[in-house]
């Protein structure tokens, strides 16, 4: 039989704020532990928690930038329950009012190769609503200690409708999520810092059947490879016990991506009643339609929009756009150098980025931001070749020196003297004394073999002592030919 | 000024004080000398530091010499009860699970004290996390009724009542979440105003019932409730239940408030269970407001008898949440004999909380269960509603609203065991909480066996300033609150 697999997806987002979602300790990665705390934070007796308003501004956007409805208010919910990572044994949500309701994220599946375009669709969402993270336990043999760093950082949670139906649409999704997520500067989405993860809910059901199967939640999803790996091996496992005539039960599981399993954590029957009610701490917060516009006017160009208009307006190759759009950064730097360069110079200039910028700034191992190489470098290179004065091998070697002083082109060129000949009598010179020390080829060549303009071209060369614009080498060769009848 | 300095009042204190009669440090050893004296009978201190009193009494004198004193406020010792946060002090909430705890921060209460000079004195007895009305439920001692020695103070901010009727303090603050300012106050013999949800934060007040919660001053007299009342109402931008609004000099408009006023009676607070005593006393008073020129008019709160229930549902959810975070990992009571975080939970908190905390703690957690929250905490909520709206039609037609505190005197330790029957003794007071008004009591007379008896003046959002001149023009004929416990 036939089966088709049903995954939603719930994603955990921190976002990126200098201080926490309901205290002024600041929130960070990678800092001594217990360090980001404050009496808020660590939940003593007494403490009142207030609503980072920089952390509504950050999901308002997100939920503008995936089409998702507003709601005219805030409000905050208690989820009650006890776990030594959650500091007030309750965590700050929202539980029947999200901020944001509705919404898609547009996914690009695989084409048939890499330089093909695949198909795009449009998940839709539930729902993305605002919380608190929680501390971070390290269970040692004897004991566990408890980091409260990360605890009340601004969470978001996207949680999609059970639209998806194979690893690679969940993977395609959390990918084309996260990059709009860093476009819009709400989180940098660094999984290995637990700024982005993972939960999915996957049930199977044979194919054509409307009804849903059973769900299992798989947990710990926690790198973009696993979640592609972890949906597949369980998508896998519930058609097998289905084949083998068992029946999957409803269950949370944990995903092992460095073995490849899967167990257990709990069933149905072991469910939280996590008694939510409003918390009495926090009033409702309006969100007016002037909130919204000035968010709204924030919002980014998506980055599947970004790419189509690449394609239209630059004419570039899907190849390079791929290459360019993950990295807003590269995309912009393309753009100032076409903007620089003229716009006939597109594919060029996303050659040399995608090309040579990408392989020097990896040589490097810097960063596009830390490069002194700007667009203006690219730009004028460009236009150096372009205008003939500076041929293809010496255009490498100058790229590299740009790349690694900032000095300009142009400067690289005339201070190591590899300023082509463009004087057009010297040349003509060349080659005239080429075509004279070669009568044979030139007879072979008035009889119509084309490859005898070759003959001529090493001496031009070897003349001009390399430095000679091969085009304008053969339109020379070329015209005097034809004038010697 | 006859009377010892402990039994001054503020603006008496505060003119001594700056006239020179008097230090700071004078003051501060007369009263640490009177609460040595009666504090074996009272019991209304959990803790108190000495050193650390005459060292802030110190600074007064200091910044009063310098021609720099933060006004009337600088140099009096206010006693706090112990939910309410002052660095460096202990913070137990008369509870075992906090026996040890010393907080490391202020309250904005506090802090607003400290920056008018006052001296933050002692940490004082209440039912255990503020749950209770005889202060019996506290995990370290019962306080002693001050007129009444083998009487209860009230509660659940008996020990703030107590000290302040006993001179162990000038002044106090309580917090009050059913009644827990204004019971006890009326137990004592005492002034206790419990101020409009929102007028004054709550960052640094152990939470019990958040939507409930608002801490108060107690003091000997209406004009010393509203100097302590100026000192620490505002918007604190930590609170973010705390209202943006004007904060008037409450102690200079007790004057100007001058009436006549329309007082409305409700009927609902008058019928079966009011001590007869109690009735009389408070009859009395309303009379003495006819004799100014008060109108008196029946008025009616037909969702009052709802108000307990509806009380206990909202109160318990809240502090079944509230007080999750007392669990042993960390700080305060952690079992010795957990075997895994579970088992530490379970254990820390059977160990560290009391009964009424724990009865309250399952109340609270099944009336928020899935299946049972529509049919109690919402509705609760919607009720809560209803009874503010009664109290918003009465200010339709007056301007304050008149009844006992309690129903009855402050009884004998021990007499209420059932909790319901303690459960009664808020019964006039859960109403304001639940409508988030302003309301005082103020003492108005003895029963015949000598225990203090008090009336509710209840008033209008933010209304203190005319609530509080409604209380001293009684206060004014009728000085109850200088009648002194023989101790």
């Amino acid at each position: 039989m036939n089966y088709e697999a049903v995954i939603g997806l719930e994603v955990h987002v921190q976002i990126k704020t200098r201080s926490k979602m309901f205290t002024r300790a600041p929130a960070g990665y990678g800092h001594d532990v217990n360090t980001l705390t404050d009496p808020v934070v660590l939940a003593l007796p007494g403490v009142l928690p207030v609503m980072n308003k920089a952390a509504l501004d950050a999901v308002v956007k997100a939920g503008l930038l995936l089409g998702c409805e507003i709601a005219p208010v805030c409000k905050w919910d208690r989820k009650n329950y006890f776990y030594p990572d959650s500091p007030k044994n309750y965590q700050i949500s929202q539980y029947d009012r999200p901020i944001c309701l509705g919404g898609a994220v547009e996914i690009e599946l695989p084409g048939p190769a890499r330089n093909i375009q695949g198909e795009h669709k449009r998940i839709p969402l539930t729902r993305i609503h605002l919380e608190e993270d929680v501390g971070k336990l390290n269970h040692g043999a004897l004991d566990s200690l408890i980091d409260y760093n990360r605890a009340g950082t601004p969470l978001m949670e996207i949680v999609s409708e059970p639209a998806m139906h194979s690893a690679e649409e969940a993977f395609a999704f959390l990918t084309s999520l996260r990059l709009a997520m860093i476009y819009a500067g709400i989180s940098d989405c660094d999984m290995e810092k637990g700024q982005l993860r993972c939960d999915a809910n996957i049930s199977v059901r044979p194919a054509g059947q409307t009804k849903l199967g059973t769900k299992v939640e798989l947990k710990n999803l926690n790198s973009i490879s696993f979640v592609r790996d972890g949906i597949a091996h369980e998508i896998r496992r519930q058609i097998g016990v289905v084949n083998a005539g068992g029946v999957i039960v409803q269950e949370t599981r944990d995903y092992d991506g460095l073995t490849g399993t899967s167990q257990s954590l709990r069933s149905k029957e072991m469910a939280h009643d996590y008694r939510y009610f409003p918390d009495p701490d926090l009033m409702p917060v309006k969100v007016d339609e002037a909130w919204k516009q000035r968010l709204q006017a924030t919002c980014p160009e998506l980055p599947f929009d970004k790419q189509r208009r690449f394609l239209s307006h630059y004419q570039i190759p899907y190849t390079i756009t791929s290459v360019l759009i993950p990295d807003q950064a590269l995309s912009n730097f393309f753009e100032e150098a076409v903007a620089l360069a003229g716009i006939q110079q597109a594919q060029v200039v996303g050659n040399w980025i995608a090309n040579d910028l990408l392989r020097e700034l990896g040589a490097a191992k810097r960063a596009l931001a830390d490069s002194l190489l700007r667009p203006v470098h690219v730009a004028e290179l460009v236009k150096l070749i372009e205008a003939g004065v500076l041929l293809m091998p010496a255009a490498r070697e100058v790229f590299a020196e740009m790349f690694a002083s900032g000095e300009l082109p142009g400067a690289i060129v005339d201070r190591r003297g590899l300023r082509a000949v463009t004087n057009e009598g010297d040349l003509e010179q060349w080659c005239r004394e080429a075509l004279a020390g070669n009568p044979k080829s030139v007879a072979d060549f008035k009889a119509g073999k084309e490859s005898a303009l070759n003959a001529f071209k090493g001496p031009v060369m070897k003349a001009a002592k390399g430095k000679a614009n091969p085009k304008l080498v053969d339109e020379t060769l070329r015209r005097l030919l034809a004038q010697s009848n | 000024m006859s009377s010892e300095p402990f039994f001054r009042s503020i603006g008496e204190l505060s003119a001594a004080l700056a006239r020179g009669e008097l230090s700071s440090v004078d003051l501060m050893r007369s009263v640490i000398a009177r609460t040595e004296a009666v504090e074996p009978k009272v019991r209304a201190f959990n803790s108190f530091d000495r050193e650390d009193a005459l060292a802030q009494a110190r600074s007064s004198d200091l910044r009063r010499a310098a021609g720099a004193s933060l006004g009337p406020l600088d140099g009096i010792p206010i006693g706090m009860k112990d939910v309410i946060a002052v660095a460096g002090q202990p913070l137990t909430a008369s509870s075992r699970m906090l026996a040890n705890f010393v907080s490391p921060y202020d309250a904005t209460v506090v802090k607003r004290l400290r920056a008018a000079g006052a001296i933050c004195w002692g940490r004082l007895n209440l039912d255990e996390f503020a749950m209770g009305s005889s202060t019996e439920n506290s995990a370290f001692q019962a306080t002693a009724n001050p007129y009444a020695l083998d009487c209860v103070p009230g509660g659940s901010s008996g020990g703030s009542a107590a000290a302040v009727a006993a001179g162990e303090a000038i002044a106090s603050l309580g917090s009050d979440t059913g009644g827990s300012i204004r019971q006890p106050a009326a137990f004592c013999n005492v002034v206790g105003l419990k101020p409009t949800y929102g007028l004054v934060s709550r960052y640094g007040l152990i939470a019990f019932a958040s939507s409930l919660d608002q801490i108060g001053p107690f003091a000997r007299s209406v004009e010393d409730v509203a100097i302590l009342l100026g000192a620490i109402a505002g918007h604190d931008p930590l609170d973010s239940t705390s209202f943006h609004t004007g904060i008037p000099d409450y102690r200079a408009e007790l004057d100007r408030r001058k009436g006549p006023w329309r007082l409305g009676i409700p009927k609902e607070y008058f019928g079966e269970g009011l001590d007869p005593e109690v009735a009389e006393a408070v009859q009395r008073a309303v009379a003495h407001y006819q004799k100014l020129g008060c109108e008196v008019k029946p008025v009616s709160l037909p969702h009052t008898e709802y108000g307990v229930g509806v009380y206990y549902i909202i109160a318990t959810a809240e502090c079944s949440s509230n007080l999750a975070r007392y669990d042993g990992v960390r700080y305060g009571h952690r079992s010795k004999e957990a075997k895994d975080a579970v088992d530490l939970y379970f254990r820390s908190r059977a160990e560290g909380f009391g009964s009424e905390v724990k009865r309250r703690i399952i109340l609270g957690t099944y009336v928020l269960s899935s299946g049972y929250y529509d049919a109690f905490y919402l509705r609760a909520q919607k009720v809560r509603t209803l009874i503010r709206n009664d109290f918003l039609a009465a200010y339709r037609e007056v301007d304050a609203i008149l009844t006992p505190t309690a129903p009855t005197p402050a009884f004998r330790r021990g007499a209420k065991a059932d909790p319901l029957a303690m459960y009664l003794c808020d019964v006039y007071t859960i109403g304001v909480n639940l409508a988030g008004l302003p309301a005082v009591s103020v003492p108005c007379g003895f029963s015949q066996d000598g225990r203090p008896i008090g009336m509710q003046l209840i008033g209008q959002p933010y209304g203190e300033a005319e609530l509080l001149g409604i209380a001293r023009a009684y206060e004014r004929d009728h000085p109850w609150a200088q009648k002194r416990p023989v101790l």
